[in-house]
């Protein structure tokens, strides 16, 4: 039987404000997916979203939704989380939300640790705005900031991620809807700061002046550019650098930042143990 | 009663958690950084959480998310701190969120003045982001208005669904003294907390509200599903660019406070400002926070050498007591002095709304206090 997604979406919204054929309307449906898979009760759910056509996201998921400003997605989402440690967080953010304007959120939040599922959605562009330069556009491509060819270096989100030290890191495109499904809900079971870079397709703003004019022209670069992990690990060094390795690229075990808080709570409330350098595996 | 000796800025963290906050979000600033210490015991004392984020956006934005749970929130910070929360406050405008932004204020722009005194920050809290919109500014000028005036503040963010700042200055934020607070039993009984819509959750219309009335955000996780947005939006919460419903909310956003203020004469039934020895008063000093403290002085000595001297003091500043600055106005015409730690802010709206600019203006911006001998000499002259 096919897949009921009416029963999670606000079906009076649809048709998607997204152009046709956008990746992002394929994330939404492997989220949906996903979140049907953990079982969760939506009244539980709380969807986060920023500015750009991915902050449209959060208006089309029948459940909690806040559709926050430029870049801040992550610091709304750590209030919501710290204040209903038991509540569902996800977290929808462009790469220009992420990794621009809100860079320092994501840095934060990878580094506490706090247990939201963080899904950038990277479309390499500043799409709704009209072909900007975003930090993920690959040097050499047109924009309209750049019409001569951008030299801005190329943004590698993940390993910003793993720097950072979020707990899950892993990347995957919307090709193929059932692998992303996946790694979705690999995310989601985890417990810690989830970041899953998500390479999507624009081919109307990215793809216009780059020789992408079809979304199918733009889907076929994404796949010449990724590469699982494992067969990117046995690359030569100077080949790696044409790649994006896929899949779970980091999977820790790490204390969890509302579970901290927790203890902090019964120190103070309940006379509880104080916190020490004991309690944690990393002494510095 | 209760009598405590403490500091302004102490005073502050506790009024909110006795008034029923459980989250703080901010970031570290003189002079207003021990509202954050005192809050990370006061409130996982209470089950609470207080988090210092990573920058002062991420503070407002962690409070507001909170509070758009339905979770009692706040945040505190100083001058540079609201100017880079500004955007955020948009958000809670528009969306009506209540929060509590307490900004003790100290010399600017930019750096500034870190450690010392000022009151520049009033015209940045009648409109502190773009937009338009109607601000909550309440002032304390006492050291137990540190507390008095936050458990106002939360409950003036839960009746009209919009961030309220309370100004306190370095001053004041920093005094150590005995201060004279309403018992917790009364603070408990005077607490408001937002409206919530009782029918089903099939019907639930979060911003489905007449002119001039806030909008019904019922906590979330408890089956009342909906969705919150900094765009214009209709009944639903869901965006619109519809004229006639942004207009709609315009004059709603500003008249569930403005127009409400003018016509209930107040947003509450607490004292928007307090008179001192006026009612024979010739010659009548306006001054607010930390400065009318030396007003105080002032006006006595001034009486003891035979000038009968009164003090306005404004403890709402936005929207500002019009119908009283208006008789104030009237009565003693040239002979009012306005003193305060800028370069006229405040008398600005007072020559709004007496629409007279032949009134005496006493003012600093150098990071110094008024001192009384100053208000007195500047009275005399006048006389």
């Amino acid at each position: 039987m096919a897949f009921n997604y009416d029963q999670y979406l606000r079906i009076e919204k649809m048709p998607t404000l997204w152009c046709w054929g956008c990746g992002d309307g394929v994330i939404l449906k492997s989220t949906i997916r996903a979140i049907h898979k953990m079982g969760w009760d939506m009244n539980d759910v709380c969807i986060i979203s920023g500015i750009g056509c991915s902050g449209r996201f959060s208006s089309y998921i029948d459940c909690n939704t806040i559709h926050t400003t430029h870049g801040r997605t992550i610091a709304y989402a750590t209030g919501v989380k710290l204040s209903n440690p038991k509540i569902n967080v996800i977290v929808v953010a462009g790469d220009g939300d992420s990794l621009a304007i809100g860079g320092n959120h994501t840095i934060h939040g990878c580094r506490r640790n706090i247990n939201l599922n963080f899904i950038l959605i990277n479309n390499f562009i500043y799409g709704l705005t009209n072909s900007q330069t975003s930090p993920t556009t690959p040097q050499g491509m047109w924009t309209v900031t750049q019409k001569h060819g951008n030299i801005d270096p190329t943004f590698n989100a993940c390993n910003l991620a793993i720097g950072a030290g979020a707990s899950f890191v892993a990347r995957e495109s919307m090709i193929d809807p059932k692998k992303l499904e996946k790694i979705l809900v690999k995310g989601f079971e985890h417990k810690g700061f989830s970041f899953m870079d998500i390479m999507s397709n624009c081919h109307i703003n990215l793809g216009r002046k780059n020789k992408m004019l079809s979304a199918m022209e733009n889907l076929s670069w994404i796949d010449s550019i990724t590469m699982p992990v494992k067969k990117y690990n046995e690359l030569p060094e100077e080949e790696k650098l044409n790649y994006f390795p896929t899949g779970v690229l980091r999977q820790v075990e790490q204390e969890e930042y509302t579970e901290m808080y927790a203890k902090i709570i019964a120190s103070h409330r309940d006379n509880g143990p104080k916190i020490t350098q004991d309690d944690f595996a990393k002494k510095i | 009663m209760r009598e405590i000796v403490s500091t302004g800025n102490a005073l502050a963290a506790l009024a909110a958690a006795e008034a029923g906050a459980m989250f703080f979000a901010g970031y570290p600033i003189t002079p207003s950084s021990e509202i954050m210490e005192h809050s990370s015991d006061y409130l996982p004392q209470r089950g609470g959480t207080c988090i210092q984020m990573e920058d002062e956006i991420a503070g407002i934005c962690a409070a507001l998310g909170a509070s758009m749970t339905g979770v009692k929130s706040f945040t505190a910070t100083s001058g540079p701190g609201i100017s880079l929360k500004a955007e955020q406050i948009g958000l809670g405008f528009i969306a009506e969120i209540p929060l509590v932004i307490v900004n003790v204020m100290r010399g600017g722009p930019s750096t500034g003045l870190p450690t010392r005194v000022s009151q520049a920050d009033i015209g940045q809290a009648q409109y502190p982001t773009h937009g338009d919109y109607a601000s909550i500014t309440l002032c304390a000028g006492s050291l137990s208005e540190c507390y008095t005036e936050i458990v106002r503040g939360f409950n003036l963010a839960e009746k009209y669904m919009t961030p309220v700042f309370v100004l306190l200055d370095e001053t004041i934020g920093h005094m150590h003294g005995k201060a004279n607070i309403p018992s917790l039993e009364k603070i408990q009984a005077s607490i408001v907390t937002r409206a919530r819509f009782e029918g089903s959750q099939e019907d639930y219309k979060p911003y489905d509200v007449p002119m001039n009335k806030p909008a019904v955000l019922n906590p979330m996780f408890q089956g009342y599903k909906h969705h919150v947005t900094g765009l214009h939006h209709g009944v639903t919460g869901f965006p619109t660019e519809d004229a006639a419903q942004c207009e709609f909310n315009i004059e709603r956003l500003t008249g569930k406070i403005n127009q409400v203020h003018l016509e209930n004469d107040g947003l509450d039934d607490l004292p928007d400002y307090e008179e001192i020895d006026m009612e024979d008063a010739e010659v009548c000093i306006i001054a607010y926070g930390s400065i009318a403290l030396g007003a105080y002085e002032a006006v006595k000595k001034l009486r003891a050498d035979g000038i009968k001297a009164g003090l306005f003091r404004p403890i709402m500043i936005w929207p500002s007591p019009i119908n009283r600055l208006e008789e104030i106005g009237a009565r003693f015409k040239d002979k009012i002095m306005v003193t305060e730690l800028n370069m006229g802010q405040y008398s600005k709206e007072i020559e709004r709304v007496i629409k007279r600019n032949d009134f005496t203006q006493l003012l600093k911006a150098n990071g110094r206090p008024i001192a009384p001998a100053e208000m007195v000499a500047k009275v005399k002259e006048m006389m």
